[in-house]
Order: structure tokens, then C-alpha cells, then sequence
């Protein structure tokens, strides 16, 4: 009697396991995930001193908001859910928790600055929810044995200045270099890619480096004393207001080094020219983006598309910024992810598909620079391309270069 | 020894911007008592209203008028609307108020007008002077602060109502019982503080580059430029500005990494004020028992 | 002059009301700790998160009252000193592996050290200038931090590992953090009472309200001084090392000027020269910055700096510190007019 009872429930509990597996087999949702939506989450600085980032996040809204209209993915709308923490860890940590916790978000999209993506490095890889594509360029992103949940977006800083590095020795092998640096994790890196760049000449080739805080009001100091070092190259690693002041600065005091100039601080209309075009005349850049003010650009079909994106969605005051630029493509990537992803959406899948990117194409990416991730890879952009400004637009030159980063 | 001089020119240039903002700081504080840690952002606000001006094709110089003027009433305004309700009340009450003050500025000018940075015209033209040692538009700014100096100077010295100011802030019971309108005083006090603070900022924009935080760094070594001078001396602030500026820059190249150079600086005129407690150009304050 | 009212209604409750207020005041306070003590299992681990971090906000605001509003000594540094708490904290447990609870104990002496150090030469400044001179701390914070970086690990900070809570509680970690750092608070507040309510504290206000009749009467105000900066460091420093253990992660950027400025509104909107507030000014900067950001993201400080001037409007002494003289004297009113219907 007891026995026959146990085997009732027992075949009755495998039928409603089997029922229930076939209900989530049809459609597999993780949290965050229903038929008609599917919710991500973002942490941006919308406030103090680093909140001209904030943009990153503004793009983004709006560009999920433009492919709503449009059906949205598969059938399901983007609910972006995108918090301020300031560029403060303990608030990332904590407007983190609440998106995955309270809000029950999918994941987290494209969490912005090394020291916030620091601070919730642990918790997200802990808690098995995706980090991914942040939105800063240290290296150390790229981990995906140690940190299986977490993925980069942007060409690493590392590679960009191994780039440089690699110029330098090869067509100014007697320089005498100077750097420029942002005084954190952004501009050490800079200076610490390009001293691995230069292997065991790095030593003698940096005679003198000069550091500032954003809180700085202006880097004539660091600039006038890097010339007095008697460096003839410059690397500035430097974001695009300190970018236009130092610009500015290295013509007016009549020096003339070889100047390389990050990729965060090459903006023409954020940085060359409020320094002034002229002032800006031959120095060198690395890009993996189309700059939105280079008329080869203008007419091509990519571009317009982008243009209208940006007048219809409230930035028209934004057309000359390249971090717009680079916010729609870091949308584009997000959503063709999810779109790979079909019904099959579970923390895992999204992981797996986001590390199976294979020549992936983006509208306002260089041509020949592509998208490419594996199980071992997680830095979707590994290649530049060399630049140097001509007065009035960046003239790009030489071949797509691959980096291969610290 | 060119070095030296590029760097000594270089300070005084970033001193004369800290010296024009902490005019402004020292005239609110000879008017009200108060330190008023918005006055960097008001003074951002009062050049984004320049540079709608200016992007309206406004002529420069209609444009400067007009946001003098719409500061100087605009500072009134704040001192009737938002410091009168907290007139009374402790001192860090106050600070708190500013505080306050600050944070709306600089989030409403964000929302306003983003936080992508913008250029902003200078009227003197883009050229180098002494040999590359400075630019006019350097050179603008010192002029305008001096100007200033000199106009605060002359106010607070030989004219009536400076002498009334003085008198309000400094005991405006008796002020008072000697036919000093004392709310008036603090009126004008702020909005003559504003009005200062915004040639400030449209002098600054073209050297910093306008975007909301742009005053935010300024306001730290204002704030220390003044003090230095003594915060009760205009002369001062000019003085502690350009000293700051200089100190600053030869403390980065010389003394120590730009990375301490603040650091240092402000123990160097920490020990500096620890010889002068009311700064190098202030006056005691008599504590009457 | 300046504040006297909330420590004087304190005196007044305890002195000349007799013991009815006393026992009033006795039962709210066990009231507020069950209601802590029980709350976390109704709430969800985010919820406790916060709480502890109000906690945490709690403990460093109790320093800067103490020196501020108890003092009248001015700090625009506090966000250092909780700086240089929660860098003792992590250094100790990362580099030498000591566990997080004995970290505590170093964070506090070494916090205590650097205020009374700090409290010397602020004895020559009063007023703005002493503020130029607590801001020295809070600016120079994080450019020490950056330079020293192999004790610091610079600008990449330091990651810990998140305590574990003792098997047997079978609670988890948010809610062992959250009892953890409750024992702190309590202890922190009982330990600023005894000091407040006694001779010391008497000094302070003393040196506070009237500093030459204090010095005639024979209190010496450069001692007194200093400790109150010492005392109040400390307290601060105890909060940055919690901050570092819940947190898991230090880095500079996690103390900038906007920390010292958000403690000192902290302490205002809670009452400045209150204990009570002190909790208040932390739920304050915790959530009001949250809540703004709900109401506008594309300006969330501006609501915040309007939440501020409101309260400050509404209530010029604080929650606390209006409130609780408000408070005492409606009870006063009751008792009294009780005793006359006798």
C-alpha cells in the first residue's frame, strides 16, 4: 500500500519534471527574461567629475529605444534599465546589486570605468551574471579563465600603445620620449603598455613622464616641463578636454616633438579644434572607429544612418563626438548578441554567443577592423589603424594593425 | 633657466584664473560672513549664458553686458530666495545651503547643455607674447583681474555703500541702528559676487575650455588663493591666486612628481599661513569678550 | 551664537525632568535596536546591503559631529580620514593577512594618530582657514593613495576577499556584516555618549560656545581641542575600515572631496551637535542620492542638492537637532500639565 503510494508520487513528480523541463526547453529564459522583454542593466557616471562619460549610457537608451520601435529583438523589447554611480566603486557595487537583485536584470551591459568595474568584478562572476563589454580598455578584462562572466568591448589601451611603440622603433629608433598622463588606471595604462611596448629600451628611450588629476584646471605645467627635458616625441594619454589644452599648449610654446595622441583624446571636434586645427598639424593617432567629422565619411550610407540616428533621438549637439560614435556601436554589439541568442536566452547561451563572435562587421567601424571572440579571447577589437591629422580631419595611413595587448 | 622663466610665466597665467574667481569669493565673504562654495559653479552657469548669447550671434561684447547684468541679478535673486530663509541659522546650516547651490548648477547645466565640452570665444586674438612665454589671451586674463582688483579695491575703500557693506557684514545690529539696510546689503553683495564671478568664468572659458566641471578644480585653488591673501582683502586674493599659481608649478617641476605637486603646495601654504593665520594681507578678527 | 540647544535640552531632560523622560528615551532606544535586530529577516540581502552601508555612513557622521558640532572645529576632510581607515583595513588584510575583525583596532589608532597630529596645528586656525586646512586632507587622500602604490596598489586599489560569517549563526554574509557592523554602531554611540555627556563634552561645548570664558575657567582648550580632533578621527577611521571589509574593493576614487562634503551634509541634515542625528545624516547620504536618481536621471544631483536646501529650510538644526528639543519640550508640557491636573 505505502510502496504503491511512493511509486503514484513518484512517476506523478517525474511527469511534472518532465512538463515543467519541456515548458523551459521551448523558450529557456534566465532572470530578467520574458516572451516580450527582455531586461538589461547599466552603471554610468551621470554626475561629477567624470560625468562627461555619461554620454555612453544616453546613447544607448536611445539607441534600444530606436530598435523598440522597430519590433524590437526577436519579438521582444529591450527594457534598459541604466543607473548613476558617480565613477565611485562603492556606488557601483551597490547600484550593481540593485539592478541584479531588486531589478532582476538579465545582465550588465557595458558598466563604465575600471575602478567601478573593479569594485563588482568579484560579485558578478560570483553570482553568475554576465559582465559584458565594459566600457573601459585595461587589460585585465580579458581573463575569461578566471572571470568567465566578464567580457571587454574596446581595443585595450595596452594594444593601442604597443602600436605606437612599435612605430617608434621602428622610424625613430634614437628617441628621447616624454608622456603625458591621466594620473589613474586609464592613463597608467598608457604609460605602462608603452614601456612594455619598448621591451628593454624602454628605460632609455622615457626620460620623462608628467602626470595630472582631472581635477587639474589646466596641464601648462606638466607640458612645459616635459619640454624641458628635451624629449622629441610626446605620447598624451590624456581625455579630450586635457587633450585640446595640451594640443594647444606644445604649439604655443614652439615646441615640435613627434606627437602621438590617444585614441580617447583624438576627437576633432572635442579636441583639435578648440585647441586649434592648425596647432594640430601632424600629429599621430590610432583609431578602430570612423571619426564622425572626416568627410570621406560623410556621404557613405553607414554614416547617415548614424547622422539621423543622432538628430532624431536629441544629439544634435553630439554629432562631433566621437563617444557617440562609439556608444551606438557598443549598442549594435549588445543587440546583435541578443539577436544571436534567439529564444535560447539564458545567462550561459548569451556568454556563449558573445564568445563566438567571428568576423563581425559593425557600420561604424574602420573597414577591415572586425569583431572576433573565442573561448580563450574575450577582446572582441584587437586592431587599429594608424592616423595623423592634416589640419582639418585625420588622414589614416598604413595597414590595419593587430595588437596583441600586454 | 628658460625652463624656469616658462614656468614662473606659466603660474601666473593659472594664478590670474584663481585670482578671478577668488575676487568673487572674497567679496561674498566681506558682504556675508560666508564662504560660498557655489560661487564656481555660478560662475560656469553665468558663462553658459554668454555662450547661448554668443551662439545666437550675439557680438561679444552685447553678450558680455548682458550676462553681467543678468548675473549680478541673478546673485540677487539667490541671496533673497535662497539665503534669507536661512539667514539665522548655524553656520554650517549655510555651508550646507551652498553646498546645495553647487550640485543644482552643476547638474542643471549638465542637463542643459550636456557635458561635452565647447569652445568658447576669446576677444583677444590667439597669439604668443615674449617669446612664447605667454599668450595675449593669458595676458587678457590678468588685465581683466586687475581691473577687477582695482574696481573692488576702490568700492570697498572710498565709496558709501562699500563702506555700508562692510558695516552690515560685519555687525549688522548696529549697522542697522545706523540706517544701513542690511538686507540690501547682502543683496548686493551677492550680486555684485556673481556679476564678478561670471567675468570670471567668460575670461576663463576660452584658456579652460567650457564644460560643466570647469570651475569645479578652479574653486579649490581660488578658495586657497584667497585664504592665502587673507580672505578679507582683495588685494590678497589677487596675490594668494598668483602665488598659488606659481608655487604650484614649481613645486611639480622641481620639488617633487606632478602627481604630489597639490599636496605639497598646500602643506607649503598651510606652514606658510601657520606664521599668519588670517593670511598675508588680513586683518585680525577682535574677539570682543 | 552658536548651538546650544540640543545639548542643553539633554541636561534638562535628564537633570530637571526627573526620571520620566529617561525612561522614555530608554524605551525608544531599545525600540530602535529590536527593530534592528529584527529587521533583516524581513528584508532582502540588497535591503541589508544598504542598511549596513547607512550604518557605516552612521559611524563616520558620529566622528564628524563630534569635532564639528560638539567642537565647533570645522572638517572638510573627513572623507580622508574614513580614507585612511579603510586603506589600514585593507593593507592589513591583504598584504599580512589579518582577519577583518582585528582590523578594526589598528584603523582606529592609526585614524586616532592622524587626527591628533591634524588637531596641533589646527589649534592657529579657525573658521574658513581651518576648513582650507581640513581640505588639504581630503585633496591630498588620494594623491598619497596614487603615489605609494606598492603599499596602496595605486590606482588599481586593492581587492579583498569578503569575510566569511561563522558557520554556526547559519546567516549569510550580508546579514553577518550587517550584525557585525550593528555591534560596531552601538558601541561607537555608547562610547560618544560617555564621552559627550561628561566632563569632556562639557569642555568641548564649553570651548565651543564661550573659548576665552573656558580658558579663564581654567579648561585647557588646545588639549581639549586636539582630542576632540583625535576622538573624532578615530571614530571616522573605524567607518572607512568597515567600509573597505563590506565594500571588498578600495581605490581612490572611492574618497574624493564629494565624500567629505556628502559627511558634513550628513551631519548638518541630521542635527550637528547630536548622536541620534548622526543615524539620520547617514540614511541621508545613503538613500536620498538613490531616490533623486529615480525621480530625474538627467540631473539626479540637482535633486539632491534641492532635497538638502529643503531640509535645511524646513528644519535649519537638523532632524534631530529640531526635533528632539521639540520633542522634549512637548513631553515637558505633557508631564507638567499632568501634574497640574493632579
Amino acid at each position: 500500500m505505502r510502496a504503491k503510494q511512493t511509486v503514484v508520487t513518484g512517476v506523478c513528480m517525474a511527469g511534472l519534471m518532465l512538463a515543467v523541463n519541456a515548458v523551459y526547453a521551448a523558450g529557456q529564459y534566465g532572470p530578467g527574461v520574458t516572451d516580450t522583454e527582455i531586461k538589461i542593466g547599466n552603471t554610468n557616471p551621470y554626475s561629477g567629475s567624470a560625468s562627461s562619460y555619461g554620454i555612453n549610457g544616453k546613447v544607448h537608451a536611445a539607441y534600444f529605444a530606436m530598435i523598440n520601435e522597430k519590433g524590437g529583438i526577436n519579438g521582444r523589447k529591450i527594457n534598459y534599465i541604466t543607473r548613476d554611480d558617480s565613477y565611485s566603486p562603492p556606488k557601483t557595487v551597490e547600484q550593481a546589486r540593485q539592478l541584479v537583485e531588486q531589478d532582476k536584470v538579465f545582465l550588465l551591459f557595458a558598466p563604465l570605468g575600471t575602478p567601478p568595474n573593479m569594485a563588482i568584478h568579484d560579485y558578478m562572476n560570483e553570482n553568475k551574471v554576465p559582465q559584458l563589454f565594459v566600457a573601459t580598455g585595461a587589460d585585465q578584462w580579458n581573463d575569461p579563465k578566471h572571470f568567465p562572466w566578464t567580457m571587454m568591448w574596446l581595443p585595450s589601451y595596452g594594444i593601442e600603445s604597443h602600436i605606437y611603440a612599435n612605430y617608434i622603433l621602428k622610424n625613430l629608433p634614437n628617441a628621447k620620449i616624454a608622456v603625458l598622463y591621466q594620473n589613474d588606471d586609464y592613463g597608467k595604462d598608457y604609460l605602462n603598455g608603452l614601456r612594455a611596448g619598448l621591451g628593454d629600451k624602454a628605460a632609455k628611450m622615457i626620460v620623462a613622464t608628467q602626470s595630472y588629476e582631472t581635477t587639474d584646471p589646466t596641464v601648462d605645467q606638466q607640458v612645459v616641463a616635459l619640454q624641458g627635458s628635451g624629449a622629441d616625441v610626446l605620447l598624451t594619454a590624456a581625455i579630450p578636454k586635457f587633450a585640446a589644452q595640451t594640443v594647444r599648449k606644445v604649439y604655443d610654446i614652439g615646441w615640435k616633438p613627434t606627437h602621438f595622441l590617444n585614441s580617447v583624446g583624438n576627437s576633432v571636434g572635442l579636441v583639435m579644434k578648440p585647441a586649434g586645427l592648425e596647432k594640430g598639424v601632424g600629429i599621430i593617432s590610432a583609431t578602430y572607429h570612423k571619426d564622425p567629422t572626416d568627410p570621406q565619411w560623410q556621404n557613405t550610407p553607414e554614416y547617415k544612418e548614424w547622422l539621423a540616428f543622432m538628430n532624431s533621438h536629441g544629439f544634435s549637439g553630439n554629432i562631433t563626438d566621437s563617444q557617440a560614435v562609439i556608444g551606438y556601436s557598443y549598442a549594435q554589439t549588445m543587440a546583435e548578441v541578443l539577436r544571436m541568442c534567439g529564444d535560447n536566452l539564458t545567462r550561459e547561451n548569451v556568454m556563449k554567443q558573445a564568445a563566438s563572435l567571428h568576423n563581425l562587421q559593425l557600420p561604424m567601424l574602420l573597414p577591415g577592423i572586425t569583431l572576433n571572440t573565442s573561448a580563450d579571447d574575450f577582446d572582441p577589437i584587437k586592431q587599429m589603424q594608424l592616423e595623423k591629422f592634416d589640419g582639418t580631419t585625420w588622414q589614416l595611413f598604413g595597414d590595419v594593425i593587430s595588437g596583441s595587448g600586454t | 633657466m628658460h625652463q624656469l622663466l616658462q614656468q614662473i610665466f606659466s603660474g601666473l597665467a593659472a594664478g590670474a584664473v584663481y585670482a578671478s574667481l577668488a575676487l568673487a569669493l572674497v567679496m561674498i565673504y566681506r558682504a556675508t560672513d560666508l564662504v560660498n562654495f557655489a560661487q564656481g559653479e555660478m560662475a560656469m552657469f553665468s558663462t553658459y549664458i554668454a555662450w547661448t548669447l554668443v551662439n545666437a550671434e550675439l557680438p561679444f561684447w552685447a553678450a558680455f553686458v548682458i550676462t553681467l547684468a543678468v548675473s549680478f541679478v541673478g546673485g540677487m535673486l539667490i541671496e533673497r530666495i535662497v539665503i534669507r530663509p536661512v539667514e539665522n541659522a548655524p553656520i554650517l546650516t549655510m555651508v550646507v545651503v551652498t553646498i546645495g547651490l553647487l550640485l543644482i548648477f552643476n547638474a542643471t547645466a549638465g542637463w542643459l547643455y550636456s557635458y561635452t565640452l565647447q569652445e568658447f570665444p576669446s576677444p583677444f586674438p590667439d597669439r604668443t607674447l615674449f617669446g612664447a612665454l605667454m599668450t595675449t589671451r593669458d595676458v587678457g586674463v590678468i588685465a581683466v583681474t586687475l581691473v577687477m582688483l582695482v574696481a573692488l579695491f576702490c568700492f570697498f575703500r572710498f565709496t558709501a555703500t562699500g563702506l555700508a557693506m562692510r558695516a552690515a557684514a560685519q555687525n549688522p545690529e548696529s549697522a542697522r541702528l545706523c540706517g544701513v539696510r542690511v538686507g540690501r546689503m547682502l543683496a548686493l553683495g551677492w550680486g555684485f559676487a556673481a556679476a564678478i564671478g561670471a567675468v570670471a568664468g567668460i575670461m576663463v572659458a576660452p584658456v579652460l575650455f567650457l564644460d560643466p566641471n570647469m570651475m569645479s578644480g578652479v574653486l579649490l585653488y581660488a578658495f586657497t588663493g584667497a585664504l592665502l591673501g587673507g580672505i578679507t582683502s582683495p588685494v590678497g586674493a589677487v596675490v594668494g591666486g598668483l602665488i598659488v599659481g606659481v608655487t604650484e608649478n614649481l613645486v611639480g617641476t622641481y620639488l617633487i612628481a606632478s602627481q604630489l605637486k597639490l599636496t605639497v603646495a598646500l602643506i607649503l601654504i598651510i606652514i606658510v599661513l601657520v606664521f599668519r593665520p588670517n593670511g598675508l594681507f588680513g586683518t585680525a578678527l577682535v574677539r570682543r569678550v | 551664537m552658536a548651538e546650544t540647544v540640543s545639548v542643553d535640552s539633554t541636561v534638562a531632560m535628564r537633570r530637571g525632568s526627573g526620571t520620566g523622560i529617561a525612561v522614555w528615551r530608554w524605551a525608544g532606544i531599545a525600540a530602535l535596536i529590536a527593530v534592528a535586530v529584527v529587521l533583516p529577516s524581513t528584508i532582502s540581502n540588497y535591503h541589508v546591503f544598504e542598511l549596513t552601508q547607512v550604518m557605516i555612513y552612521a559611524i563616520a557622521v558620529l566622528g564628524l559631529n563630534i569635532l564639528t558640532g560638539y567642537n565647533g572645529q570645522i572638517s572638510l576632510g573627513h572623507g580622508g580620514f574614513f580614507a585612511a581607515g579603510a586603506y589600514t583595513a585593507a593593507v592589513l588584510m591583504h598584504r599580512y593577512g589579518v582577519p577583518y575583525w582585528a582590523t578594526l583596532l589598528p584603523a582606529a589608532l592609526v585614524c586616532f594618530a592622524l587626527g591628533m597630529l591634524f588637531g596641533v596645528p589646527a589649534l592657529r586656525f579657525e573658521g574658513p582657514y581651518l576648513a582650507l586646512v581640513t581640505l588639504a586632507m581630503a585633496v591630498a587622500m588620494p594623491q598619497l593613495l596614487k603615489y605609494f602604490d606598492t603599499w596602496t596598489g595605486g590606482q588599481q586599489g586593492i581587492r579583498l576577499a569578503k569575510p566569511m560569517p561563522p558557520p554556526e549563526l547559519g546567516l549569510d554574509r550580508d546579514r553577518w556584516l550587517y550584525f557585525f557592523v550593528l555591534v560596531v554602531l552601538l558601541v561607537a554611540i555608547r562610547v560618544a555618549a560617555n564621552l559627550l555627556n561628561g566632563r569632556t563634552g562639557r569642555a568641548f561645548v564649553a570651548i565651543r560656545d564661550h573659548p576665552i570664558a573656558a580658558a579663564a575657567m581654567g579648561i585647557n582648550t588646545a588639549r581639549y581641542k586636539t582630542l576632540a580632533f583625535g576622538a573624532s578621527t578615530l571614530f571616522t577611521g573605524v567607518a572607512g575600515a568597515l567600509a573597505a571589509i563590506v565594500i571588498g574593493f578600495v581605490a581612490p576614487e572611492s574618497f574624493t572631496l564629494f565624500l567629505s562634503l556628502s559627511f558634513l551634509v550628513g551631519s548638518a541634515v541630521g542635527g550637528i551637535a547630536t548622536i541620534g542625528g548622526a543615524i539620520v545624516g547617514g540614511f541621508f547620504i545613503e538613500f536620498v542620492p538613490n531616490v533623486a536618481n529615480d525621480i530625474s536621471d538627467a540631473a539626479p544631483w540637482a535633486i539632491y542638492g534641492l532635497a538638502m536646501l529643503l531640509v535645511m529650510y524646513v528644519m535649519p538644526r537638523g532632524v534631530v537637532g529640531t526635533a528632539g528639543p521639540w520633542l522634549a519640550h512637548a513631553i515637558q508640557q505633557l508631564r507638567s500639565a499632568r501634574r497640574a491636573a493632579k
